[in-house]
Protein backbone atom coordinates (compact mmCIF):
# COMPACT_ATOMS: atom_id res chain seq x y z
CA UNK A 1 0.00 0.00 0.00
CA UNK A 2 2.69 2.49 1.04
CA UNK A 3 4.88 1.61 -1.96
CA UNK A 4 1.93 1.76 -4.38
CA UNK A 5 0.77 5.07 -2.98
CA UNK A 6 4.20 6.70 -2.90
CA UNK A 7 5.01 5.54 -6.43
CA UNK A 8 2.12 7.75 -7.55
CA UNK A 9 3.61 10.81 -5.83
CA UNK A 10 3.65 12.86 -9.06
CA UNK A 11 -0.17 12.88 -8.89
CA UNK A 12 0.02 15.19 -5.88
CA UNK A 13 -0.96 18.29 -7.86
CA UNK A 14 -3.97 16.51 -9.37
CA UNK A 15 -5.13 15.46 -5.91
CA UNK A 16 -4.45 18.80 -4.24
CA UNK A 17 -8.10 19.33 -3.34
CA UNK A 18 -8.23 15.87 -1.70
CA UNK A 19 -5.05 16.62 0.27
CA UNK A 20 -6.38 20.00 1.41
CA UNK A 21 -9.66 18.43 2.48
CA UNK A 22 -7.73 15.81 4.51
CA UNK A 23 -5.50 18.51 6.03
CA UNK A 24 -8.64 20.32 7.14
CA UNK A 25 -10.12 17.15 8.60
CA UNK A 26 -6.93 15.96 10.33
CA UNK A 27 -5.58 19.35 11.33
CA UNK A 28 -8.09 22.16 11.68
CA UNK A 29 -10.91 19.96 13.00
CA UNK A 30 -8.60 18.52 15.67
CA UNK A 31 -7.56 21.91 17.11
CA UNK A 32 -10.13 22.10 19.96
CA UNK A 33 -9.31 18.57 21.15
CA UNK A 34 -5.55 19.16 20.92
CA UNK A 35 -5.93 22.48 22.76
CA UNK A 36 -7.85 20.80 25.59
CA UNK A 37 -5.51 17.81 26.00
CA UNK A 38 -2.38 19.96 25.68
CA UNK A 39 -3.61 22.46 28.26
CA UNK A 40 -4.21 19.77 30.86
CA UNK A 41 -0.99 17.94 29.95
CA UNK A 42 0.96 21.18 30.48
CA UNK A 43 -0.77 21.82 33.79
CA UNK A 44 -0.30 18.31 35.19
CA UNK A 45 3.34 18.27 34.06
CA UNK A 46 3.93 21.52 35.95
CA UNK A 47 2.23 20.45 39.16
CA UNK A 48 3.87 17.01 39.25
CA UNK A 49 7.33 18.28 38.29
CA UNK A 50 7.11 20.80 41.12
CA UNK A 51 6.01 18.06 43.51
CA UNK A 52 8.96 15.84 42.53
CA UNK A 53 11.79 18.39 42.52
CA UNK A 54 10.81 21.10 45.01
CA UNK A 55 12.99 19.57 47.79
CA UNK A 56 16.15 19.48 45.64
CA UNK A 57 15.80 22.17 42.95
CA UNK A 58 14.53 25.76 43.22
CA UNK A 59 11.17 26.21 41.47
CA UNK A 60 12.69 29.11 39.50
CA UNK A 61 14.03 26.38 37.19
CA UNK A 62 10.59 24.81 36.72
CA UNK A 63 10.23 26.32 33.24
CA UNK A 64 13.32 24.55 31.94
CA UNK A 65 12.18 21.11 33.08
CA UNK A 66 8.55 21.43 32.09
CA UNK A 67 9.34 23.15 28.78
CA UNK A 68 11.77 20.43 27.77
CA UNK A 69 9.34 17.68 28.77
CA UNK A 70 6.59 19.29 26.70
CA UNK A 71 8.76 19.86 23.63
CA UNK A 72 10.59 16.55 23.66
CA UNK A 73 7.91 14.18 24.76
CA UNK A 74 4.52 15.34 25.94
CA UNK A 75 3.39 17.44 22.98
CA UNK A 76 4.46 14.99 20.24
CA UNK A 77 3.23 11.86 22.01
CA UNK A 78 -0.09 13.14 23.39
CA UNK A 79 -0.89 14.80 20.04
CA UNK A 80 -0.09 11.58 18.20
CA UNK A 81 -2.16 9.45 20.58
CA UNK A 82 -5.11 11.82 20.31
CA UNK A 83 -4.77 11.87 16.51
CA UNK A 84 -4.51 8.07 16.40
CA UNK A 85 -7.86 7.92 18.17
CA UNK A 86 -9.46 10.67 16.14
CA UNK A 87 -8.00 10.73 12.63
CA UNK A 88 -6.66 7.16 12.48
CA UNK A 89 -10.03 5.76 13.56
CA UNK A 90 -11.84 7.98 11.06
CA UNK A 91 -9.59 6.80 8.22
CA UNK A 92 -10.08 3.12 9.11
CA UNK A 93 -13.85 3.53 9.48
CA UNK A 94 -14.26 5.47 6.23
CA UNK A 95 -12.07 3.22 4.10
CA UNK A 96 -13.41 0.09 5.84
CA UNK A 97 -16.98 1.14 5.04
CA UNK A 98 -15.95 1.78 1.43
CA UNK A 99 -14.40 -1.68 1.34
CA UNK A 100 -17.44 -3.57 2.63
CA UNK A 101 -19.86 -1.60 0.42
CA UNK A 102 -17.85 -2.35 -2.77
CA UNK A 103 -16.78 1.29 -3.20
CA UNK A 104 -13.13 0.20 -3.27
CA UNK A 105 -14.00 -2.36 -5.97
CA UNK A 106 -15.79 0.43 -7.82
CA UNK A 107 -12.63 2.57 -7.74
CA UNK A 108 -10.64 -0.38 -9.11
CA UNK A 109 -13.30 -1.03 -11.75
CA UNK A 110 -12.94 2.57 -12.94
CA UNK A 111 -9.17 2.14 -13.16
CA UNK A 112 -8.57 4.37 -10.15
CA UNK A 113 -5.87 2.99 -7.84
CA UNK A 114 -7.44 3.08 -4.33
CA UNK A 115 -4.02 3.32 -2.67
CA UNK A 116 -3.28 6.34 -4.71
CA UNK A 117 -6.71 7.95 -4.44
CA UNK A 118 -7.36 7.20 -0.76
CA UNK A 119 -4.01 6.55 0.95
CA UNK A 120 -1.70 9.14 -0.61
CA UNK A 121 -3.77 12.27 0.29
CA UNK A 122 -4.26 11.02 3.86
CA UNK A 123 -0.58 10.13 4.25
CA UNK A 124 0.67 13.49 2.95
CA UNK A 125 -1.92 15.44 4.95
CA UNK A 126 -0.85 13.58 8.12
CA UNK A 127 2.84 14.24 7.45
CA UNK A 128 2.16 17.96 7.09
CA UNK A 129 -0.43 18.41 9.83
CA UNK A 130 1.16 16.41 12.67
CA UNK A 131 4.14 18.79 13.05
CA UNK A 132 1.77 21.78 12.82
CA UNK A 133 -0.47 20.33 15.53
CA UNK A 134 2.56 19.47 17.68
CA UNK A 135 3.79 23.08 17.50
CA UNK A 136 0.29 24.21 18.49
CA UNK A 137 0.28 21.67 21.32
CA UNK A 138 3.70 22.89 22.56
CA UNK A 139 2.44 26.49 22.65
CA UNK A 140 -0.79 25.63 24.47
CA UNK A 141 1.05 23.28 26.86
CA UNK A 142 3.70 25.85 27.76
CA UNK A 143 1.18 28.68 28.17
CA UNK A 144 -0.94 26.47 30.44
CA UNK A 145 2.18 25.54 32.40
CA UNK A 146 3.07 29.21 32.85
CA UNK A 147 -0.47 29.94 34.01
CA UNK A 148 -0.67 27.12 36.55
CA UNK A 149 2.87 27.80 37.81
CA UNK A 150 1.92 31.39 38.44
CA UNK A 151 -1.49 30.70 40.01
CA UNK A 152 -0.78 27.55 42.05
CA UNK A 153 2.97 27.53 42.68
CA UNK A 154 3.86 31.21 43.02
CA UNK A 155 6.36 31.03 40.17
CA UNK A 156 6.08 34.25 38.19
CA UNK A 157 5.45 33.98 34.47
CA UNK A 158 8.63 35.98 33.77
CA UNK A 159 10.75 33.60 35.93
CA UNK A 160 9.22 30.53 34.28
CA UNK A 161 9.81 31.94 30.76
CA UNK A 162 13.40 33.01 31.59
CA UNK A 163 14.30 29.53 32.84
CA UNK A 164 12.70 28.03 29.75
CA UNK A 165 14.72 30.39 27.53
CA UNK A 166 17.97 29.78 29.41
CA UNK A 167 17.97 26.03 28.79
CA UNK A 168 16.22 26.08 25.39
CA UNK A 169 17.96 24.22 22.56
CA UNK A 170 16.76 24.14 18.97
CA UNK A 171 17.57 20.45 19.00
CA UNK A 172 14.77 19.92 21.55
CA UNK A 173 12.24 21.56 19.27
CA UNK A 174 13.50 19.82 16.13
CA UNK A 175 13.62 16.45 17.92
CA UNK A 176 9.96 16.82 18.89
CA UNK A 177 9.06 17.75 15.33
CA UNK A 178 11.09 14.85 13.89
CA UNK A 179 9.07 12.49 16.09
CA UNK A 180 5.83 14.04 14.88
CA UNK A 181 6.75 13.33 11.25
CA UNK A 182 7.12 9.62 12.05
CA UNK A 183 3.93 9.64 14.08
CA UNK A 184 2.00 11.28 11.21
CA UNK A 185 3.17 8.58 8.82
CA UNK A 186 2.30 5.82 11.29
CA UNK A 187 -1.23 7.10 11.99
CA UNK A 188 -2.17 7.45 8.30
CA UNK A 189 -0.58 4.14 7.33
CA UNK A 190 -2.29 2.18 10.11
CA UNK A 191 -5.65 3.93 9.58
CA UNK A 192 -5.63 3.18 5.84
CA UNK A 193 -4.11 -0.31 6.14
CA UNK A 194 -6.74 -1.54 8.59
CA UNK A 195 -9.47 0.13 6.52
CA UNK A 196 -8.34 -1.70 3.37
CA UNK A 197 -8.24 -4.98 5.32
CA UNK A 198 -11.82 -4.65 6.64
CA UNK A 199 -14.09 -7.56 5.79
CA UNK A 200 -17.72 -8.42 6.38
CA UNK A 201 -20.09 -5.70 7.50
CA UNK A 202 -20.39 -3.30 10.42
CA UNK A 203 -18.53 -5.72 12.71
CA UNK A 204 -15.60 -5.85 10.29
CA UNK A 205 -15.45 -2.06 10.15
CA UNK A 206 -15.54 -1.92 13.95
CA UNK A 207 -12.66 -4.39 14.20
CA UNK A 208 -10.67 -2.46 11.59
CA UNK A 209 -11.19 0.79 13.50
CA UNK A 210 -10.12 -0.72 16.81
CA UNK A 211 -7.14 -2.40 15.14
CA UNK A 212 -6.03 0.86 13.55
CA UNK A 213 -6.14 2.80 16.83
CA UNK A 214 -4.38 0.08 18.83
CA UNK A 215 -1.66 -0.49 16.21
CA UNK A 216 -1.06 3.23 15.68
CA UNK A 217 -0.89 3.92 19.45
CA UNK A 218 1.53 1.05 20.11
CA UNK A 219 3.72 1.98 17.14
CA UNK A 220 3.76 5.64 18.22
CA UNK A 221 5.08 4.64 21.65
CA UNK A 222 7.61 2.15 20.27
CA UNK A 223 8.91 4.51 17.57
CA UNK A 224 9.03 7.30 20.17
CA UNK A 225 11.88 5.44 21.86
CA UNK A 226 13.77 4.70 18.65
CA UNK A 227 13.46 8.20 17.18
CA UNK A 228 14.31 9.65 20.58
CA UNK A 229 17.38 7.44 20.85
CA UNK A 230 18.42 8.35 17.31
CA UNK A 231 18.09 12.09 17.81
CA UNK A 232 19.23 12.54 21.39
CA UNK A 233 21.76 9.79 22.16
CA UNK B 1 -14.74 -10.67 -27.35
CA UNK B 2 -14.22 -12.13 -23.89
CA UNK B 3 -13.15 -15.74 -23.39
CA UNK B 4 -13.22 -17.41 -20.00
CA UNK B 5 -11.13 -20.59 -19.89
CA UNK B 6 -11.03 -23.21 -17.10
CA UNK B 7 -11.68 -20.56 -14.44
CA UNK B 8 -11.56 -21.89 -10.88
CA UNK B 9 -11.77 -20.10 -7.56
CA UNK B 10 -12.01 -21.40 -4.02
CA UNK B 11 -12.77 -19.31 -0.93
CA UNK B 12 -11.78 -20.79 2.45
CA UNK B 13 -11.84 -24.32 1.04
CA UNK B 14 -15.23 -23.77 -0.58
CA UNK B 15 -15.00 -24.15 -4.38
CA UNK B 16 -17.09 -21.41 -5.99
CA UNK B 17 -15.99 -21.69 -9.62
CA UNK B 18 -14.76 -25.05 -10.92
CA UNK B 19 -13.40 -24.81 -14.44
CA UNK B 20 -15.80 -22.28 -15.98
CA UNK B 21 -15.73 -21.96 -19.78
CA UNK B 22 -17.64 -19.12 -21.39
CA UNK B 23 -17.37 -16.93 -24.49
CA UNK B 24 -18.96 -13.50 -24.81
CA UNK B 25 -19.36 -12.31 -28.40
CA UNK B 26 -19.03 -8.64 -29.35
CA UNK B 27 -22.30 -6.72 -29.36
CA UNK B 28 -24.39 -9.28 -27.49
CA UNK B 29 -26.15 -9.19 -24.16
CA UNK B 30 -25.10 -12.32 -22.30
CA UNK B 31 -27.02 -12.95 -19.11
CA UNK B 32 -25.54 -15.33 -16.55
CA UNK B 33 -28.29 -16.80 -14.39
CA UNK B 34 -28.10 -19.00 -11.33
CA UNK B 35 -29.24 -19.33 -7.74
CA UNK B 36 -28.23 -16.70 -5.18
CA UNK B 37 -24.74 -17.42 -3.90
CA UNK B 38 -23.75 -19.68 -6.82
CA UNK B 39 -20.78 -17.49 -7.79
CA UNK B 40 -22.24 -15.15 -10.43
CA UNK B 41 -20.76 -12.01 -8.89
CA UNK B 42 -17.43 -13.79 -8.37
CA UNK B 43 -17.41 -14.66 -12.09
CA UNK B 44 -18.26 -11.06 -13.03
CA UNK B 45 -15.51 -9.64 -10.81
CA UNK B 46 -13.00 -12.02 -12.42
CA UNK B 47 -13.83 -10.54 -15.84
CA UNK B 48 -12.51 -7.15 -14.79
CA UNK B 49 -9.61 -8.47 -12.71
CA UNK B 50 -11.06 -7.58 -9.30
CA UNK B 51 -10.50 -11.16 -8.13
CA UNK B 52 -7.55 -13.31 -9.10
CA UNK B 53 -8.43 -16.90 -10.07
CA UNK B 54 -6.76 -19.99 -8.60
CA UNK B 55 -6.62 -21.49 -12.09
CA UNK B 56 -7.64 -20.58 -15.61
CA UNK B 57 -7.49 -17.43 -17.67
CA UNK B 58 -9.61 -14.68 -19.14
CA UNK B 59 -8.89 -13.17 -22.53
CA UNK B 60 -10.27 -9.74 -23.36
CA UNK B 61 -9.92 -9.04 -27.08
CA UNK B 62 -7.22 -11.74 -27.13
CA UNK B 63 -5.23 -10.37 -24.18
CA UNK B 64 -4.85 -12.55 -21.07
CA UNK B 65 -5.73 -10.11 -18.31
CA UNK B 66 -4.00 -11.99 -15.51
CA UNK B 67 -0.69 -11.71 -17.32
CA UNK B 68 -0.90 -7.91 -17.33
CA UNK B 69 1.01 -5.84 -14.80
CA UNK B 70 -0.99 -3.52 -12.56
CA UNK B 71 -0.58 -0.50 -14.83
CA UNK B 72 -1.68 -2.45 -17.89
CA UNK B 73 -4.62 -3.93 -15.97
CA UNK B 74 -5.79 -0.46 -14.89
CA UNK B 75 -5.50 0.64 -18.53
CA UNK B 76 -7.48 -2.38 -19.74
CA UNK B 77 -10.26 -1.68 -17.24
CA UNK B 78 -10.98 1.62 -18.98
CA UNK B 79 -12.70 -0.50 -21.65
CA UNK B 80 -15.18 -1.69 -19.01
CA UNK B 81 -18.01 -0.06 -17.14
CA UNK B 82 -19.57 -1.82 -14.19
CA UNK B 83 -22.82 -1.45 -12.32
CA UNK B 84 -22.49 -3.04 -8.90
CA UNK B 85 -25.33 -4.82 -7.13
CA UNK B 86 -25.45 -2.14 -4.43
CA UNK B 87 -24.55 0.55 -7.02
CA UNK B 88 -21.43 1.24 -4.89
CA UNK B 89 -21.72 5.00 -5.30
CA UNK B 90 -19.02 6.95 -3.45
CA UNK B 91 -20.95 8.30 -0.49
CA UNK B 92 -18.55 11.16 0.20
CA UNK B 93 -19.34 12.62 -3.25
CA UNK B 94 -22.47 14.08 -4.82
CA UNK B 95 -24.22 12.40 -7.74
CA UNK B 96 -22.47 14.70 -10.22
CA UNK B 97 -19.06 14.14 -8.62
CA UNK B 98 -19.60 10.35 -8.71
CA UNK B 99 -20.21 10.39 -12.45
CA UNK B 100 -17.47 12.93 -13.11
CA UNK B 101 -14.78 11.06 -11.14
CA UNK B 102 -13.64 8.65 -13.91
CA UNK B 103 -13.45 11.57 -16.34
CA UNK B 104 -11.48 13.72 -13.91
CA UNK B 105 -9.07 10.87 -13.27
CA UNK B 106 -8.52 9.69 -16.83
CA UNK B 107 -9.05 12.63 -19.16
CA UNK B 108 -7.86 16.20 -19.44
CA UNK B 109 -11.32 17.51 -20.30
CA UNK B 110 -12.26 20.94 -18.99
CA UNK B 111 -14.63 21.29 -16.04
CA UNK B 112 -17.32 22.62 -18.37
CA UNK B 113 -17.14 19.66 -20.74
CA UNK B 114 -17.13 17.21 -17.82
CA UNK B 115 -20.26 18.88 -16.43
CA UNK B 116 -21.90 18.61 -19.86
CA UNK B 117 -21.03 14.90 -20.08
CA UNK B 118 -22.42 14.31 -16.58
CA UNK B 119 -25.69 16.00 -17.59
CA UNK B 120 -25.80 13.95 -20.80
CA UNK B 121 -25.35 10.62 -18.98
CA UNK B 122 -27.94 11.54 -16.36
CA UNK B 123 -30.35 12.44 -19.18
CA UNK B 124 -29.64 9.03 -20.74
CA UNK B 125 -30.79 7.27 -17.57
CA UNK B 126 -33.73 9.62 -17.08
CA UNK B 127 -32.41 11.52 -14.07
CA UNK B 128 -31.54 14.98 -15.31
CA UNK B 129 -31.03 17.77 -12.77
CA UNK B 130 -29.93 15.72 -9.74
CA UNK B 131 -26.17 16.37 -9.97
CA UNK B 132 -26.11 18.25 -6.67
CA UNK B 133 -27.86 15.55 -4.58
CA UNK B 134 -25.98 13.44 -2.04
CA UNK B 135 -26.14 9.70 -2.74
CA UNK B 136 -27.89 9.19 0.63
CA UNK B 137 -30.85 11.18 -0.74
CA UNK B 138 -31.46 8.71 -3.58
CA UNK B 139 -33.89 5.78 -3.70
CA UNK B 140 -32.65 2.28 -4.59
CA UNK B 141 -33.77 2.61 -8.22
CA UNK B 142 -32.17 6.04 -8.57
CA UNK B 143 -28.91 4.69 -7.15
CA UNK B 144 -28.89 1.92 -9.76
CA UNK B 145 -29.47 4.43 -12.56
CA UNK B 146 -26.79 6.81 -11.25
CA UNK B 147 -24.45 3.79 -11.05
CA UNK B 148 -25.32 3.05 -14.65
CA UNK B 149 -24.65 6.66 -15.70
CA UNK B 150 -21.24 6.39 -14.00
CA UNK B 151 -20.55 3.07 -15.74
CA UNK B 152 -21.24 4.71 -19.11
CA UNK B 153 -19.26 7.89 -18.65
CA UNK B 154 -15.97 6.62 -20.11
CA UNK B 155 -17.93 5.17 -23.06
CA UNK B 156 -16.72 1.61 -22.49
CA UNK B 157 -16.85 -1.32 -24.94
CA UNK B 158 -18.05 -3.72 -22.27
CA UNK B 159 -20.63 -3.07 -19.55
CA UNK B 160 -21.01 -5.46 -16.63
CA UNK B 161 -24.25 -5.52 -14.63
CA UNK B 162 -24.39 -7.23 -11.24
CA UNK B 163 -28.05 -7.97 -10.44
CA UNK B 164 -29.36 -4.85 -12.19
CA UNK B 165 -32.99 -5.33 -11.09
CA UNK B 166 -32.47 -6.65 -7.56
CA UNK B 167 -33.86 -4.46 -4.82
CA UNK B 168 -36.07 -2.30 -7.04
CA UNK B 169 -39.83 -2.45 -7.58
CA UNK B 170 -41.24 -4.23 -10.68
CA UNK B 171 -41.92 -0.97 -12.54
CA UNK B 172 -38.39 0.27 -11.95
CA UNK B 173 -37.02 -3.18 -12.88
CA UNK B 174 -38.87 -2.93 -16.19
CA UNK B 175 -37.42 0.55 -16.80
CA UNK B 176 -33.91 -0.71 -16.07
CA UNK B 177 -34.41 -3.65 -18.46
CA UNK B 178 -35.62 -1.26 -21.20
CA UNK B 179 -32.65 0.99 -20.49
CA UNK B 180 -30.17 -1.90 -20.89
CA UNK B 181 -31.71 -2.94 -24.23
CA UNK B 182 -31.83 0.67 -25.42
CA UNK B 183 -28.18 1.21 -24.44
CA UNK B 184 -27.03 -1.85 -26.31
CA UNK B 185 -28.94 -0.84 -29.45
CA UNK B 186 -27.74 2.76 -29.36
CA UNK B 187 -24.13 2.31 -28.25
CA UNK B 188 -23.50 -1.16 -29.73
CA UNK B 189 -21.69 -2.20 -26.55
CA UNK B 190 -21.20 -5.74 -25.26
CA UNK B 191 -23.16 -6.37 -22.09
CA UNK B 192 -22.70 -9.09 -19.51
CA UNK B 193 -25.33 -9.20 -16.79
CA UNK B 194 -25.65 -11.60 -13.89
CA UNK B 195 -29.04 -12.06 -12.26
CA UNK B 196 -31.39 -14.55 -10.67
CA UNK B 197 -34.33 -12.56 -12.04
CA UNK B 198 -35.52 -14.82 -14.90
CA UNK B 199 -38.05 -12.29 -16.19
CA UNK B 200 -35.25 -9.76 -16.62
CA UNK B 201 -32.94 -12.38 -18.16
CA UNK B 202 -35.59 -13.39 -20.73
CA UNK B 203 -36.23 -9.79 -21.64
CA UNK B 204 -32.69 -8.49 -22.11
CA UNK B 205 -30.61 -11.56 -22.97
CA UNK B 206 -29.35 -12.29 -26.48
CA UNK B 207 -27.99 -15.49 -24.90
CA UNK B 208 -28.30 -16.94 -21.43
CA UNK B 209 -25.72 -18.97 -19.54
CA UNK B 210 -26.56 -20.85 -16.39
CA UNK B 211 -24.04 -21.23 -13.56
CA UNK B 212 -24.59 -24.09 -11.12
CA UNK B 213 -22.21 -25.98 -8.82
CA UNK B 214 -19.35 -23.78 -10.05
CA UNK B 215 -19.80 -24.72 -13.72
CA UNK B 216 -21.65 -23.36 -16.73
CA UNK B 217 -24.33 -26.00 -17.27
CA UNK B 218 -26.20 -24.34 -20.12
CA UNK B 219 -25.60 -21.69 -22.80
CA UNK B 220 -28.24 -20.76 -25.34
CA UNK B 221 -31.01 -18.41 -26.40
CA UNK B 222 -34.19 -17.71 -24.46
CA UNK B 223 -36.23 -20.18 -26.54
CA UNK B 224 -33.52 -22.83 -26.10
CA UNK B 225 -33.47 -22.49 -22.32
CA UNK B 226 -37.25 -22.70 -22.16
CA UNK B 227 -37.17 -26.01 -24.01
CA UNK B 228 -34.08 -27.35 -22.21
CA UNK B 229 -34.31 -30.85 -20.74
CA UNK B 230 -31.33 -30.30 -18.41
CA UNK B 231 -32.66 -31.12 -14.95
CA UNK B 232 -30.72 -28.30 -13.20
CA UNK B 233 -32.03 -25.76 -15.71
CA UNK B 234 -35.57 -27.09 -15.42
CA UNK B 235 -35.46 -26.97 -11.63
CA UNK B 236 -34.17 -23.38 -11.68
CA UNK B 237 -36.87 -22.26 -14.14
CA UNK B 238 -39.54 -23.94 -12.04
CA UNK B 239 -38.31 -22.28 -8.81
CA UNK B 240 -37.42 -18.81 -10.10
CA UNK B 241 -39.65 -18.45 -13.16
Amino acid sequence: MVRNGLMQFPRVLKDLDLIISQMYSIGYSSLPLIALTSAFTGMVATVQTAYQVREYVPLDLLGAGVGKAIMLELAPVTTALVLAGRAGAAMAAEIGTMKVTEQIDALEAFSIDPHCYLFLPRFLASLVMLPVLVIFSMLVGILSAIMIASVALDVEAYTFAESLKLFFKYRDLLGGLAKSLFFGGIIATMGCHYGFMAEGGAQGVGKATTGAVVAASVLVLVSDYFVGALVFV
Amino acid sequence: MIEVRRLSKTFNGNPVLQGVHLTVEDGEILVVIGKSGCGKTVLLKHLIGLIEPDEGEILVDGVAIYELNRKQLLEMRKRFGMLFQSAALFDSLTVGENIALPLKEHTSLSKKIIEEKVREKLRLVGLEGIEHLRTSELSGGMKKRVGLARALVLEPNYILFDEPTTGVDPIMAERINDLIIDLQERLKVTIIAVTHDLRSAYKIGTRLAMLAEGRIVFVGTVSEIKSSTNSTVMEFIRSYG
